[in-house]
């Protein structure tokens, strides 16, 4: 959470893009790490579980660093899952990085900073340093605001990494009972995130279909299921919300 | 291609996976990089997009819950359903917080399998 200003919608000014980027670590540093460091224990926890070292937890982290594509992953790959079926079930869980850079960039662009840069940081995008940049960049000198964005969400970065190897060792370490509730954090996790963020009747249906497609398809096409879900239930839950956003419009315009 | 369970497969294969799941990640932020300024975040490809994500997760989430795999396939189903139930109720109760939700559904797992007498 940010510091609460005196006037809501107050401007900071860090001084230099060096200030900015530390203040937005020891932001992101509160909150925001013990929130999303439980959940990146429960993946640790979940790597160690399936049989996998501590060396794949740690790179699935450094490299994916968007937990819903890297829990489902490690679930498909545990299951032996085809390499396509598994990147295309990846590639689709996050497609909502998307969206979310393009709505950043514009933010948090500044005259003289390299393309390269920017193709840099998007790596750092993910849902929590997203959602802060979001809140507080536009209220900083436009200079500091890729500096704010990085050290906010590189920070949260190296928070994740230490968290995955503290999951993936305490579950080698405490009892079985334990585990098992550290492994069961991530759905938890997400259930309670989809609850709090749905928003817009497309996405709830979505949502719906999806969580009884998503078991029924298994038992048919185990490999294909996620995908087959995501795509169909997306699909369907986006028509009947844009038919029915149609039928209002054309009845109350 | 099925590989068969995990203690089967080579050390480098999980990494050959990892690199296509993160190839399959990054992809979409140098995208939204490139296409910024050019394409309107809030039309219907991108509330399409979004539903497919959406639909995808939720099926991911009654899968790990319904169907796991692991230790968690260990527990009862009721079991599971209880404490995924229990984290709604917390959540709901407790001022929409994810976080005492999450703690409550965890804990509400780890009691009801040690009041059944523990994991074999």
């Amino acid at each position: 959470m940010a510091k609460p200003t005196t006037k809501p919608h107050a401007g900071e000014d860090f001084g230099t893009g060096r200030r900015a980027a530390l203040v937005g670590a020891r932001r992101a540093l509160g909150t925001p790490s013990i929130v999303l460091g439980a959940s990146f224990i429960g993946f640790g926890a979940l790597v160690q579980q399936v049989g996998l070292n501590l060396w794949h937890a740690l790179f699935s982290t450094a490299t994916g660093w968007a937990l819903p594509g890297q829990v489902a992953l490690v679930e498909l790959y545990a299951l032996g899952t085809p390499l396509l079926a598994i990147a295309l079930a990846v590639g689709l869980t996050n497609a909502r990085l998307l969206p979310m850079a393009i709505t950043l960039l514009p933010i948090v662009r500044a005259p003289g900073i390299p393309r390269i840069f920017y193709y840099l940081a998007a790596h750092l995008i993910a849902v929590t340093g997203w959602i802060a940049a979001m809140r507080d960049c536009p209220r900083l000198p436009v200079p500091q605001r890729l500096p704010y964005f990085v050290g906010f969400a590189g920070a949260l970065w190296g928070v994740t990494l230490v968290a995955t190897a503290l999951g993936y060792a305490l579950a080698g370490a405490v009892p079985r009972e334990v585990t098992l509730g550290l492994v069961f954090i991530n759905p938890i996790y997400f259930m309670l995130l989809l609850l709090a963020d749905l928003r817009g009747r497309s996405r709830i249906l979505a949502a719906v279909f999806g969580a009884f497609l998503g078991p029924l398809s298994y038992l048919v096409v185990p490999d294909w299921s996620l995908l087959l879900t995501g795509v169909t239930a997306g699909t369907l839950g986006f028509a009947i919300g844009r038919v029915r956003r149609e039928r209002m419009r054309s009845r109350h315009g | 291609m099925a590989e068969g369970t995990v203690s089967e497969t080579g050390l480098w294969w999980p990494f050959v996976v990892m690199i296509a799941g993160a190839a399959a990640t990054y992809v979409w932020r140098a995208l939204g990089v490139a296409l910024s300024g050019r394409i309107d975040p809030e039309g219907p490809v991108f509330d399409w997009i979004a539903c497919i994500a959406y639909a995808l997760l939720a099926g991911l989430i009654a899968r790990m819950i319904l169907q796991p795999s692991g230790l968690l396939a260990e527990v009862a189903l009721g079991q599971r359903v209880v404490a995924a139930a229990i984290a709604v109720a917390a959540f709901w109760l407790l001022r929409r917080s994810v976080m005492l939700g999450v703690a409550a559904g965890a804990t509400a797992l780890v009691g009801l399998v040690l009041l059944s007498g523990g994991l074999r």
